[in-house]
């Protein structure tokens, strides 16, 4: 995901079921000031800003009737126009079933050698790309009709809730071209283009699936949240339904770095954060992967858990947080770092609040309560 | 023709309920409407020509699910909202 840069006042683009908020820190990020909503009634899967301008927001957008579309802003959110092409599938050819899409879930600002790129990950799974900003988007037809593409992206008679879902997508700051998807649906799994998107391959060795036969198939993993470090691009980090992972290339087999957490909380969760400037430190927000999957902070007690050597040893962070009887729920696109000194963490919950923590994750507050369902936090800083 | 429009698709239509739009079928009309209304079909119609599963079109009272059937200067269509949760 897209890191703000230092050099600005933060803001953090929350997006909901029902709208998108914005929250403006101060200067030293002492008071967060709400604002909104933008797109009130509108199902607001993921708003982003781009850190190559810092002036373009695009947001995915659609409601309960109409079908998905993309608004995009390049006034910092004063004015916005819809894509006059959304992301959208091409037409079935005959004797062909041909999909639709049904929300955008992910949206990735492209290189900085790139501007107006941007990819979209949608639901069900497809992958998309614009070269102007977000008004007309294209398939991207190396990974959408990829001769093994129904084998990774079955469909699903009773799929999960939200859908199978397209997300994660992390593009090499060394190299346009070498891209890496994640899905989490009927198929799955993390995939890694060397070529611009024209042809793919799964990237998934050590990582399980223990709701398949094959606990440790080519695919069909369930990648929650994949995350490149973007100055160390060799290593990335996976919270998976399986555990929290990390690879460092060129190795091709993710280590699976959760057995490191306490056993009573388990590594079992949804995002996963890194630090910018530190590619052995992530943060993570446990969630309760027992029984029956409550996916819910683990005992009613929720805290953010750190790592500051690769996943060797992890640290409770909880200080401010709820002790006891808060249910919460992290989504993957819902928790994200800013780029200041010291990092600023944030998170969003399922019920509607928002916390943050200006240092590191050792002290946390609630920034926003009584909003809609949280789908995304993003940090942004905006030129003014 | 008439084509009565949803509230939810009004910020398309300069917030008018009804707008003018010809077509000798159902999904001539619905292009005429993107030509006089940039955006509003894809909301309706997703990119196999299927109506969205929220979006009800009637055609002088008559639900219609496909894209091929005839109109005259006469018929009125209304395009609406399903319910969806809340």
């Amino acid at each position: 995901m897209p890191s703000p840069l230092p050099d600005g006042p933060v803001s953090l683009l929350v997006s909901t079921r029902k709208g998108v908020w914005t929250l403006h820190a101060d200067a030293l990020r002492s008071a967060f000031e709400l604002r909104g909503p933008s797109f009130l009634g509108h199902v607001i899967h993921h708003a982003v800003a781009d850190p190559r301008d810092r002036r373009t927001l695009l947001v995915a957008a659609r409601t309960g009737h109409l079908g998905p579309t993309v608004f995009r802003s390049t006034d910092g959110g004063a004015s916005w126009k819809e894509a006059s092409r959304p992301p959208a599938f091409r037409k079935a050819r005959d004797g062909e079933t041909g999909k639709v899409v049904d929300h955008v879930f992910w949206l990735e600002p492209g290189h900085a050698s790139e501007p107006g790129v941007w990819y979209a990950g949608t639901s069900p799974e497809g992958l998309f790309r614009t070269a102007d900003g977000g008004d007309v988007w294209q398939p991207v037809a190396g990974f959408n009709d990829h001769p093994r593409n129904a084998e990774w992206t079955p469909k699903e008679v009773n799929p999960t809730p939200d859908g199978p879902l397209l997300h994660s997508i992390q593009i090499d700051p060394r190299d346009p071209r070498h891209l890496y998807i994640a899905m989490s649906g009927g198929g799955g799994g993390v995939f890694e283009s060397v070529d611009g998107g024209g042809d793919w391959r799964p990237l998934n060795a050590g990582c399980r699936a223990d709701f398949l036969p094959d606990p440790f198939p080519e695919f069909g993993q369930d990648p929650h949240c994949v995350q490149l470090h973007p100055t160390a691009p060799d290593v990335l980090y996976q919270q998976n339904h399986c555990g929290i992972y990390r690879l460092v290339r060129p190795s091709e087999t993710w280590v699976r770095i959760g057995e490191n957490m306490p056993r009573d909380v388990g590594d079992i969760g949804f995002p996963i954060v890194l630090h910018p400037r530190d590619p052995e430190t992530a943060w993570v927000f446990p969630m309760d992967g027992t029984d029956v999957w409550p996916r819910t902070s683990p005992g009613g007690k929720p805290a953010v858990y750190a790592t500051r050597d690769g996943g060797r040893s992890w640290r409770r962070l909880d200080r401010g947080l709820p002790p006891s009887q808060a249910w919460f729920t992290v989504r993957r696109q819902a928790m994200t770092a800013d780029a200041c000194a010291p990092l600023g963490l944030y998170f969003g919950t399922t019920s509607g609040e928002v916390w943050g923590s200006i240092d590191e994750g050792v002290e946390w507050r609630c920034l926003a309560r009584h909003l809609p369902l949280i789908h995304a936090v993003e940090a942004a800083s905006l030129s003014t | 023709m008439r084509v009565w429009i949803a509230q939810p698709l009004r910020s398309y239509v300069q917030q008018r309920s009804a707008v003018e739009a010809f077509g000798a079928t159902l999904a001539q009309l619905l292009d005429d409407l993107e030509r006089r209304h940039p955006g509003i079909r894809f909301r309706i119609i997703d990119e196999q020509d299927g109506i969205r599963p929220h979006v009800r079109i009637f055609v002088n009272h008559e639900a219609v699910r496909r894209l091929d059937v005839s109109l005259r200067e006469t018929d009125e269509v209304h395009v609406l909202q399903s319910l969806s949760g809340g």
